[in-house]
């Protein structure tokens, strides 16, 4: 999978837990922008992610996100393991 | 097997979802809850519900509202939605309450507090281990960190129901704790993983003597594994026990046994037979043929089916049976085959006809008494499924797995048979309801199934014989007993004949519906003689009944026959002691008679192909 799918993919995981439908991830876009991204709903993005991409997050990388490319970087890492 | 893998899936969820969004109803909330929905659809559905309700019980809701405060040590409000939509499955409304991170005691006690004026009427004490034993070896005597916990719960129990009219459900701890030595920790009373393990034995028994439901969550981890349950990362992250994922199974599960209180248990399971109760069908493979017991792993695997459904009803659970099937056939193997464990003695309701399933269900309800809501229906056909999920929304219809070895983890998995008190009556119930069941006939049916028929988006795809078909023509032909009018076995060396006959008007039909495909599943052998056309051979197979596939077949041959200069169709029906289901065939068809033997044995029929209009049907042929 490549970073275009899964931003499509993770796309579609966002626009559900944030109940949007014209969110569009970008590299540089934080939890500031998008609306409601509190810390239970970094939970649920978390959750969601592992479930729908099959992969696991260590407890420091739960923490550290600081953007979404880097996000899509992790995943991209992970499912190439 | 996780999850709620009892329900099944739903490819148009979204859609729906989106039309809910539109035009939000109590109905459609509860169907959307009715499938399989992970956590994420869980949490989207409960927004709508949420927005929907605006804190207000739906007018369309008919049930008691339930009030559930939970009463905790950790981060559980990614639970509610799990909890608030199970309910929803059940027609029930559910609003939830989480006290405050800690101050759950002083809640309970102080009359003033927010939970006092919520005035639950479900109490639900989550707990993690850490908070009630510590984590910590205890050095000394062990069992009372135990006593002490479980004395302290006890006591907050009475408090509860002191104060409100309430249930109290006690959640046991998940193990969580690693073991320090390894098997012999129980040995070592004083671990942490030890500690647990006594707890979870003592608090069962407290609570059986206190009037509280036990929610046993390490039960549920000795089944699902406690990865399921619990993810140490999210533990450290957010104080969750119980991981988000699981929210949708917890609910469940949680919900049951508020549902059991208000005796919303189910008390009947409904059962196929061929295929279910054994493996292959008793009409076509007779009582030498279906797959059932010693010998073969899936005859074992129908056995131990069979065997839990035995236990079900020895535990109160009435056992009823709905087949497409002749009735003197489908009881043969329950009075004549040595390896049935049920006998016609555990049904308190047999029905076997070729009625539509609703129909029969409803008619089932009727004759024990009891609601259609109190059903679970149990089938390893999806087209049966989903007829009675369209139907009777009502009826509990598990999606069974394909594997029958695991029927049984299914149905339990789903728990609709949560009881909360074991009485004597339990055991007594499913002899009283044989005994009073009443021979009461058939209801008429008023299922729409021509709506459900045409949602199916049938194709009946036909071809004349071929080479690659040879095999299941040659055992098509060989095998079915019920829906054949001539029952005219041929070999493969006929077949070919046939096949090679440019004369023959030989047709395979093969159904596929949106579920899938169902493989070729009707044979038809037409001959020449003089301008008319004589049907050799008209079988189907019965699990494609009642679909209207008999009505596309003869606009099907009468297209091919016409095509070939025919100018009628004659056709035959031969009695034996297996076909009596199409006795009436040719006529249902707008044969006319032709002639009859004195005792009905063979009976012959004529259709005019001049002015012959195509029968109405949903099913649409396809050439290949």
């Amino acid at each position: 999978m490549d970073k275009k799918e899964i931003t499509e993919k993770l796309t579609a995981i966002f626009q559900e837990i944030f109940d949007n439908d014209t969110i569009a991830l970008k590299p540089d876009m934080t939890a500031a922008d998008i609306e409601d991204w509190d810390s239970v709903n970094h939970i649920n993005v978390v959750v969601a992610t592992e479930a729908a991409f099959g992969i696991r997050f260590k407890s420091a990388e739960i923490e550290d996100l600081s953007n979404v490319g880097e996000f899509i970087s992790m995943i991209e890492r992970k499912l190439a393991k | 097997m996780n999850g709620l893998w009892w329900l099944p899936e739903d490819p148009s969820w979204k859609a729906r979802l989106k039309a809910a969004k539109e035009k939000p109803s109590w109905a459609a909330l509860v169907s959307l809850a009715g499938a399989q929905l992970d956590f994420l659809q869980t949490m989207q559905l409960d927004r709508l519900l949420t927005a929907f309700s605006a804190g207000e019980k739906p007018q369309d809701c008919k049930l008691p509202g339930i009030r559930l405060a939970i009463l905790s040590s950790c981060t559980v409000d990614p639970l509610l939605p799990g909890l608030r939509i199970a309910a929803l499955r059940r027609g029930l409304w559910l609003t939830t309450y989480v006290c405050d991170y800690g101050q759950y005691q002083q809640e309970l006690l102080d009359t003033g507090s927010p939970l006092h004026d919520f005035r639950p009427n479900v109490l639900l004490f989550s707990f993690d281990a850490a908070h009630l034993l510590g984590d910590k070896i205890v050095d000394g005597e062990p069992g009372s960190a135990v006593d002490i916990a479980v004395d302290r719960l006890a006591q907050l129990w009475k408090e509860a129901q002191g104060h409100f009219e309430c249930q109290v459900i006690q959640q046991t701890l998940l193990p969580t704790f690693q073991p320090l030595v390894g098997e012999n920790e129980r040995r070592l009373p004083g671990s942490p993983a030890a500690l647990v393990a006594q707890f979870n034995a003592r608090i069962r028994e407290r609570a059986g003597a206190e009037n509280a439901d036990v929610l046993g969550l390490d039960e549920h981890a000795a089944r699902n594994g406690i990865d399921y349950w619990h993810s140490p990362a999210l533990w450290h992250r957010a104080k969750q026990d119980v991981s988000p994922s699981a929210a949708p199974l917890y609910g469940d599960i949680a919900v049951r046994l508020v549902a059991a209180r208000l005796g919303q248990s189910a008390k009947c399971l409904v059962l196929d037979l061929d295929n279910t109760l054994w493996g292959g069908t008793i009409g076509d493979d007779g009582l030498e043929g279906i797959v059932l017991g010693q010998g073969s792993a899936a005859g074992e695997a129908h056995l131990s089916f069979q065997k839990y459904a035995k236990d079900l009803s020895r535990r109160g659970v009435i056992l009823a049976v709905c087949s497409k099937n002749d009735e003197s056939i489908a009881m043969e193997p329950f009075r004549s085959h040595p390896e049935m464990l049920l006998k016609s003695g555990d049904i308190a309701c047999f029905v076997a006809n070729w009625e539509d399933k609703a129909s029969n269900l409803r008619s089932i309800a009727q004759q024990l008494n009891i609601g259609l809501d109190s059903m679970v229906f149990a089938d390893d056909s999806v087209f049966e499924r989903n007829i009675v999920r369209r139907e009777l929304p009502m009826v509990m219809v598990v999606e069974l797995p394909e594997d029958p070895a695991l029927y049984a983890r299914c149905i339990a998995d789903a728990g609709y048979f949560e009881t909360l008190e074991i009485t004597r009556e339990d055991t007594l119930r499913a002899q009283n309801y044989q005994s009073e069941k009443s021979r009461a006939q058939v209801r008429q049916s008023v299922t729409d199934m021509d709506g459900y028929l045409e949602s199916l988006e049938m194709r009946l795809i036909w071809n004349h014989f071929d080479r690659t078909g040879l095999q299941r023509i040659v055992q098509l032909i060989n095998k079915t007993n019920q829906f054949n009018l001539t029952t005219r076995r041929h070999s493969e060396a006929a077949v070919l004949n046939v096949l090679q006959d440019p004369n023959a008007l030989s047709l395979q039909l093969r159904l596929t519906d949106k579920f899938g495909d169902h493989g070729v599943i009707g044979i038809v052998i037409a001959y020449p003689e003089g301008n008319e056309f004589l049907i050799d051979t008209w079988l189907m197979s019965c699990r494609v009944l009642g679909r209207g596939v008999e009505a596309a077949t003869l606009n099907l041959l009468a297209q091919e026959a016409k095509r070939r200069g025919g100018v009628a169709l004659s056709g035959q029906y031969l009695r034996t002691g297996k076909n009596g289901m199409v006795k009436d065939h040719y006529e249902k068809l707008g044969f006319e008679s032709v002639s009859a033997s004195a005792d009905g044995s063979e009976t012959a029929w004529r259709l005019t192909l001049d002015g012959f209009a195509p029968l109405p049907s949903f099913v649409h042929a396809v050439e290949v």
